[in-house]
């Protein structure tokens, strides 16, 4: 069926490499500062997705259509999320309030308050 | 580009008996399957709805067929109105059956290039009908919280009184979105990759554009809701608080989950109602179809915007004011491809030898009632207003201008116009045109007047109005029962449709290969094709509309025809 | 059995290539409209991170390192069936299924613990969250599993050996997924 030879790089050396990021990854949050956790362990998720997207599943080898494909459907993923995280994301709105939340913030100020 | 295979159908057996209509994996059998089950949920709906119906209408009346009407088995009569409407009619009728039986007979192919995935979509289909009709049956009752199925109605049973109906519900809505997904790779990738030799993207009937669309976006779309569906499950079931706002959970996030899919699947079934409409203007006006590649490019258009408005469904949810600015522009923005496509619609018949069959009529009334249904929604569309109209029977009056037009119009369209190539012989023409008046004429008499009740104020969901003095005037109750008796005029007129269609299928007229004079592929075969469809695949030369060309003897100019 | 359309490529991506590519398409807004709620959450939510404290990251990283060979073998299955090789791609794809079965297994082994220190699906909506992300994605895994068992057999008798690389790709995306629910589960506290 398929015409065309999809070209195999060393995969050993980038599964090597994938390991190596794993290892980071999970070191990071050792060090103990709030951006360095974020950048290892997300940053790093995304260098690793790219890794495998591209040497393992060959998406620069099938024709261009593939990549805006997932590219869309990434890009109408980031919609959702900019259209829904602004109501989500608030304990109390417009005539509304999440009760469980509005108490979990109470408590956590109550404590601030008392030095903890 | 080179055919590498023999186009000869040997390894390719068609089974026999009854196994070849409950086993195949022929697309025209599978088309013919969502088709039939669809026709049978249409009247299930049907019933549903002169049951409520003559509920508002006579309060309290022992209703034929149905017997007193308690207010649950109003909610659930409705709920389950809405659902089996557009999920188990129109998107089976609309996208599967027609999907299935014309994709490959337009793009020149023997089937799909997944035969048994195809099998398997539709008994997934099929799985799901059953358990929706089967919740009807279980303790509790059928679901009755809304074919939205908002929180917390929706997930906790000690609501909405429904322990099984509502699990069931959404089992099965589930397992019918599993069955599209199945259904829409195969339409996509077929058309994709499986065109007849010299077709080019611009060679493909609209039609089939419209329904690969249509898949692609119910199929980018529908993901959130599937897993909301998992987690609105888990709520009912195992008792965790996703939508629960007591316990650290959001309610909203289900109806922006319901409707991020929700209005582009107004779009989905939207668009292959207009390719329908579409290929029936053109031959019954024999005129080339005005601006193809616009149109074309104008759908892709709507399809992206369709992923941005649907916030506009939840104005009064407690949104963000600022986002529901954000999607009243959108939402306006959104009429003006559709509107594109409407219009060259109507280009297309100017200047046309128009011929009124009954498939035309029914394609013309698509176009005239659909605008009607667009207009209303301008001002649901906008913030302001639909604060005001938001659950009324406005809302209803209007999202029915659209489906009704959709669904029920652009199937009869469908079916009317393909009847001769699906089962090889002619409708009624009379008898189509009287089902055709008997249909339209009620219909807007249903719906005018709930227009009219919308904007004095009466809210959807109200079981008899005789509790509210303000709607219970008999001046409100005359339209109610106006608008029931047109529905009954209206459903009366359906049996003239299903003798038509049984009767025709039996001892209608023979028909010929091309009996529309017609240019798309599927005319250049036997009435109905063979299994394997040609015992020549076509080759393409020419797109699709090529009507009236000037210089040449026939009006039309099929595009298998070397020049 | 196979018709016409099937062997037809108008756009040069084999057909079953293409198929493969437009599941996971449909897949990735599952999980994206899935992992973006559980996100938002999160984000607002500063106690869930009290919560996420008990969750073991040396078995999510452990899990990781299964799931990243169990694509190397794939896709070294992959190369194999390219060059013919069908009872070496079959070998591969057994590897790739060990691997599979050894993140089931230690996943059960997990959440029996977690289980059992009273972190059930419904005690918190980040438990809620936990389980069906990861649920949903142990649901893949198994069903990866399956289904490679089928392609592995067919493999070895040297048919359909285009099958590897699909069954592949499926497998790559179920990591891909994964490694991203690490980070989101696990890492961050």
């Amino acid at each position: 069926m398929s015409e065309e030879h999809t070209h195999h790089p060393n995969y050993v050396k980038i599964w090597a490499i994938l390991v190596f990021l794993l290892v980071i990854s999970v070191t990071g949050p050792m060090i103990g500062i709030k951006w360095v956790t974020l950048f290892t362990a997300f940053g790093i998720a995304i260098v690793k997705a790219y890794l495998v997207v591209v040497n393992f599943m060959h998406i620069g080898a099938t024709r261009r259509f593939v990549p805006y494909l997932v590219a869309t459907c990434l890009l109408f993923m980031l919609l959702f999320f900019a259209g829904v995280a602004p109501d989500v994301m608030k304990a109390t709105g417009k005539n509304w309030s999440k009760p469980a939340w509005v108490e979990a913030q109470a408590q956590a100020g109550a404590e601030g308050g008392h030095g903890h | 580009m080179a055919e590498s295979a023999p186009a000869t159908h040997d390894d390719h057996h068609e089974p026999s008996g009854l196994i070849k209509y409950i086993w195949s994996t022929d697309h025209k059998i599978i088309g013919m399957q969502y088709l039939f089950t669809g026709m049978f949920m249409a009247l299930v709906g049907g019933f549903f709805a002169y049951a409520f119906r003559m509920q508002l209408a006579f309060p309290g009346v022992d209703i034929p067929g149905w017997g007193t009407m308690t207010p649950p088995d109003y909610n659930a009569l409705v709920t389950n109105h809405g659902t089996i409407m557009i999920f188990w009619v129109a998107m089976p009728v609309l996208i599967a059956a027609f999907g299935n039986f014309l994709i490959p007979l337009m793009i020149g192919c023997d089937d799909m290039v997944f035969p048994r995935l195809n099998r398997l979509s539709y008994q997934v289909f099929l799985l799901s009908t059953i358990i929706l009709l089967a919740s009807f049956f279980v303790p509790g009752g059928a679901f009755g919280g809304a074919w939205t199925a908002y929180p917390p109605l929706s997930a906790q049973s000690t609501y909405n009184l429904t322990p099984w109906g509502a699990p069931l519900w959404l089992l099965a809505v589930a397992l019918e979105f599993a069955a599209f997904l199945m259904g829409g790779i195969n339409f996509i990738t077929t058309t994709m990759n499986s065109r007849a030799p010299g077709m080019k993207m611009h060679d493909i009937p609209l039609v089939v554009w419209m329904i690969v669309l249509a898949s692609i976006i119910f199929m980018l779309s529908v993901g959130p809701l599937f897993a909301g569906a998992i987690m609105l499950f888990f709520d009912q079931v195992l008792g965790t608080g996703f939508f629960d706002p007591n316990r650290g959970g959001d309610p909203v996030l289900w109806q922006h989950m319901f409707w991020f899919f929700g209005h582009p699947e107004v779009y989905v079934v939207l668009l292959p109602a207009m390719g329908i409409v579409a290929e029936i203007i053109t031959v019954f006006a024999r005129k080339k179809f005005f601006a193809y590649t616009p149109v074309l490019y104008t759908t892709f258009a709507a399809g992206v915007a369709s992923f941005t408005v649907w916030a506009h469904h939840q104005f009064i949810a407690g949104i963000d004011p600022r986002m529901a600015h954000i999607f009243t522009v959108t939402t306006l923005l959104i009429s003006v491809p559709i509107a594109v496509i409407v219009f060259c619609s109507i280009a297309t018949l100017y200047g046309g030898s128009i011929r009124f069959k009954t498939p035309m009529l029914w394609a013309l009334s698509f176009i005239f009632e659909f605008l009607l249904g667009g207009v209303t929604g301008i001002y649901l569309g906008a913030a302001g207003a639909d604060v005001y109209f938001h659950d009324s029977y406005f809302v209803l009056a209007h999202f029915h201008y659209t489906f009704f037009p959709i669904a029920i119009i652009g199937t009869f369209a469908a079916i009317t116009y393909w009847f001769p190539k699906m089962f090889g012989r002619h409708m009624n023409e009379t008898l189509g045109k009287i089902h055709f008046v008997g249909t339209i004429i009620p219909f807007n008499l249903i719906f005018i007047p709930l227009f009219i009740l919308g904007l004095a104020g009466q809210h959807r969901r109200i079981y008899s109005f005789s509790l509210f003095p303000d709607l219970a005037k008999p001046e409100f109750q005359d339209l109610r029962v106006f608008a029931t008796v047109s529905l009954l005029v209206m459903l009366a007129f359906q049996f003239v449709f299903l003798f038509n269609f049984f009767s025709s299928m039996i001892k209608g007229r023979k028909a010929e290969k091309n009996p529309y004079d017609a240019n798309t592929l599927e005319w250049t075969t036997e009435s109905p094709p063979p299994h394997g469809n040609w015992s020549e695949l076509p080759s393409v030369y020419r797109g699709p509309y090529e009507y009236s060309v000037p210089g040449r003897a026939d009006d039309f100019w099929p595009q298998n025809e070397p020049s | 059995m196979r018709p016409v359309a099937n062997t037809r490529s108008a756009t040069g991506i084999p057909t079953a290539r293409l198929a493969v590519w437009w599941l996971i398409a449909s897949e990735i807004v599952i999980f994206g409209g899935l992992l973006a709620s559980y996100i938002m959450h999160r984000l607002a939510h500063d106690a869930w991170s009290q919560q996420a404290a008990y969750t073991n990251t040396w078995i999510g990283a452990f899990n990781t390192l299964v799931l990243l060979s169990s694509s190397l073998s794939a896709v070294l299955g992959h190369k194999a069936a390219d060059e013919g090789n069908g009872q070496k791609a079959a070998k591969m794809l057994y590897f790739t299924m060990l691997g599979g079965v050894t993140f089931l297994v230690v996943k059960a082994f997990e959440w029996t613990s977690e289980i059992q220190h009273g972190f059930t699906i419904t005690s918190n909506t980040f438990w809620s969250f936990y389980y069906s992300a990861a649920g949903l994605h142990a649901m893949h895994v198994l069903a990866g599993v399956i289904v490679m068992g089928i392609v592995a057999a067919t493999a070895k008798k040297n048919e359909e050996l285009h099958r590897v690389e699909l069954i592949g790709l499926y497998w790559h995306f179920v990591d891909v997924v994964w490694i991203f629910l690490f980070p989101l589960l696990y890492i961050a506290k």
